[in-house]
């Protein structure tokens, strides 16, 4: 059978550096998430002021306890890292050569 | 013209005339037929269209209704933009494959009884498998090859459950179902093995990452929809499908964190999304369906997207694994950009796509009271917005420079996928526009309320933080060549090793068998020579004389038998 094929285009010239090729993109680019993640977060702690004060609400929760200030960001910041942890202890037991059905 | 064929015979038919074709006279050809087609299912209207009766049987060929309309949409979208795609690197045969398959995909959504759906269902197997085989590697040949028997083995059990269901009813009309019945759950596990219920996935996430370049755009977009569509049509609020729904959402996003190749991660982020769809299809409520439909709808469009970039990347670098991958957004930056658009959309970020489908779900569970579903389904969005939203496009794009250099994705490929990208975002922005009204049910969910945009933001941005936290530690998982054991494990080793012993202890028998047979059939020659042979007493040459002495003993041994065996009043009557 014929070998899997694929086409890079020809002799391709590299332009040298790249956007992030310098460290300092980076780090602005995780500012800028840090900075989105406090904004999404205050929005909570107003809204939780105004559900203390009777005022009408920014976010009206549909139970009680997701009604805690920050609960998504909790959620999602725990889920991510139990996945990732979960995952890596998956590993251990799943993971084969990549040749393992080959043989 | 057109209107009198069934929309799903004009891209059939048309694909008969493909490998005649060549260059732009095929390009114009393959994507003249899925406008045709659609023309003619937006022509026919709803209503039931071409009843035949065979055998006692009522059979209909075309029902057009609201939830039969938007997968006939779905479809021709589908097609249209994986031809577009399919235009470098692909073959006549891929182009035919594919047409065929998408009339197949759009007859069965259109059946409107059970005997026209298997028949369907069957050529969605026959045709797709071509699209793995397209590949012509070894590999790619192996898993056709199971792909081809899971899928045919899927149609069996539906028609086995189709026969019983129509015994017991004696109708093969397709709708409703309540299963506790032989037939309904035959049939209910036929089209559980197509929309890759657990432990019966494995054929999607072993064969799909083998399919060529486009082969895998259109595999995403048809067979599971398929079956999406007919549990929808069926088995709207069958409990259980709640709970199959939780599962399929939870245990690939631990899988899809570990694997390697982008294809088969996007293969088990595929089972994690029809997840969503089952379980709503499971809850039932209208809201509940819809959501199911709505996201199998705009999952074709950001699974394909996804599938388009890596399809991409495999064309351009030759690898769609993370460890082998990275820095190809120096080579590739708009194919980066627009792989991003279909990673925020699968992710949903307000204004991309799934934010407007999945949330519908998962409202309708929290409607129903079943806080723990949504809480299930809250954790797998997380899950999503790693393998997909984040591993997808760093690994395949950003991650620490491999050194591969390329060239941008052809013009072709770009359209294609600028195409799917345009729609995630029309989708996720405009939902109200095409995407609501066209659903089977009226639309009372407002998707972009303060408390869903600020907790879906929280959700999803704190995740990311997560991972770059992670990722800054080194506590990421680290991308390695690997092979993950699954499901298919049972049958690809231990049911091959099975086989395998069973078949050298029946050779071992049929050894011995055969041993002792000889031997027994060497004694009996042996003795048979010692009496018959040249030499033996029977064998040798006797004189005449012999003869009559034997002649004589003969005669004399009948004799004596004939008077033993008569009283002797009758040999010697008295006087």
């Amino acid at each position: 059978m014929a070998s899997d094929t694929h086409d890079t285009g020809g002799q391709v010239k590299d332009r040298g550096r790249h956007y992030f090729d310098d460290p300092k993109r980076w780090k602005r680019l995780i500012a800028i998430l840090i900075g989105v993640c406090a904004v999404v977060f205050g929005l909570d702690l107003v809204n939780f002021v105004q559900m203390r004060m009777g005022w009408p609400e920014l976010r009206h929760p549909e139970r009680d306890w997701e009604g805690f200030p920050g609960y998504y960001a909790f959620y999602g910041f725990l889920a991510y890292t139990a996945i990732v942890y979960t995952a890596k202890a998956l590993r251990k037991g799943v993971m084969r050569d990549e040749d393992y059905y080959d043989r | 013209m057109i209107g009198s064929l069934p929309p799903a015979a004009v891209m059939i038919l048309g694909a008969l005339v493909v490998p005649l074709l060549r260059g732009r006279a095929r390009t114009g050809w393959v994507l003249l037929l899925p406008a045709a087609s659609l023309a003619a299912l937006l022509a026919l209207g709803e209503g039931e269209f071409g009843q035949v009766s065979i055998f006692s049987y009522e059979l209909t060929l075309v029902r057009i209704d609201g939830l039969s309309r938007i997968f006939g949409w779905l479809f021709h979208i589908a097609a249209f933009i994986g031809l577009i795609f399919a235009r470098r690197g692909g073959s006549a045969l891929e182009d035919a494959a594919a047409l065929v398959y998408a009339g197949a995909a759009i007859g069965a959504v259109q059946a409107g009884d059970l005997i026209t759906l298997f028949v369907f269902w069957e050529l969605l197997a026959l045709s797709s498998v071509f699209l793995v085989w397209a590949r012509r590697t070894e590999r790619s040949y192996r898993a056709g090859i199971r792909y081809l028997i899971v899928q045919v083995g899927s149609g069996v059990v539906l028609l086995a459950g189709i026969i019983a269901h129509a015994r017991a009813t004696g109708s093969v009309a397709f709708g409703p179902m309540e299963t506790g019945t032989l037939g309904t759950n035959l049939i209910l596990l036929g089209i559980g093995i197509k929309a890759a219920f657990p432990l019966l996935h494995n054929w999607l996430t072993d064969a799909y990452p083998e399919a060529t370049y486009s082969g895998a755009v259109f595999l995403s977009a048809f067979t599971t929809k398929v079956a999406v569509y007919a549990l929808a049509r069926g088995y709207q609020g069958e409990e259980l499908l709640i709970w199959v729904g939780v599962v399929m959402t939870m245990f690939p996003i631990f899988y899809a964190v570990i694997e390697n190749d982008l294809r088969r991660v996007l293969g088990y982020s595929m089972i994690n999304q029809i997840g969503f769809m089952v379980c709503g299809v499971g809850i039932g409520t209208e809201m509940a369906v819809n959501g199911a439909v709505a996201h199998a709808f705009n999952d074709v469009l950001f699974k394909g997207l996804l599938f388009m970039s890596t399809g991409a990347l495999l064309y351009r670098a030759g690898t769609t694994k993370c460890s082998e991958l990275g820095g190809l957004y120096k080579s590739m930056p708009k194919t980066a950009g627009l792989c991003i658009v279909g990673a925020a959309s699968i992710s949903a970020f307000p204004l991309f796509s799934g934010f407007v489908s999945k949330s519908m779900v998962m409202a309708a569970a929290l409607e129903m009271n079943l806080d723990i579903v949504w809480l299930f389904l809250l954790f797998a969005s997380a899950g999503v917005l790693h393998h997909a939203g984040i591993k997808i496009p760093f690994y395949g794009f950003f991650g620490p420079d491999s050194g591969i250099r390329t060239k941008e994705a052809p013009t072709s490929m770009l359209i294609a996928m600028g195409m799917a990208a345009f729609l995630c975002v029309f989708n996720g922005t405009w939902p109200t526009l095409f995407l609501y009204p066209n659903l089977p049910y009226e639309v009372t969910y407002e998707p972009f309320t303060p408390a869903h945009v600020i907790s879906q933001l929280q959700l999803l941005f704190f995740a990311v933080l997560a991972f770059v936290w992670l990722r800054l530690t080194d506590r990421e998982p680290h991308e390695l060549p690997s092979t993950n054991l699954d499901a298919d494990w049972f049958y690809r080793r231990f049911g091959r090793g099975l086989a395998l012993a069973a078949g050298g202890a029946a050779a071992r028998l049929r050894d011995a068998v055969a041993s002792r047979a000889v031997a027994a059939a060497g004694g009996a020659i042996g003795s048979a020579r010692r009496y018959m042979g040249p030499s033996g007493v029977l064998g040798r040459t006797w004189p005449t004389g012999t003869s009559v002495i034997w002649v004589a003993i003969l005669l004399l041994v009948f004799l004596l038998l004939y008077y033993a065996s008569t009283p002797l009043t009758d040999t010697f009557p008295p006087p």
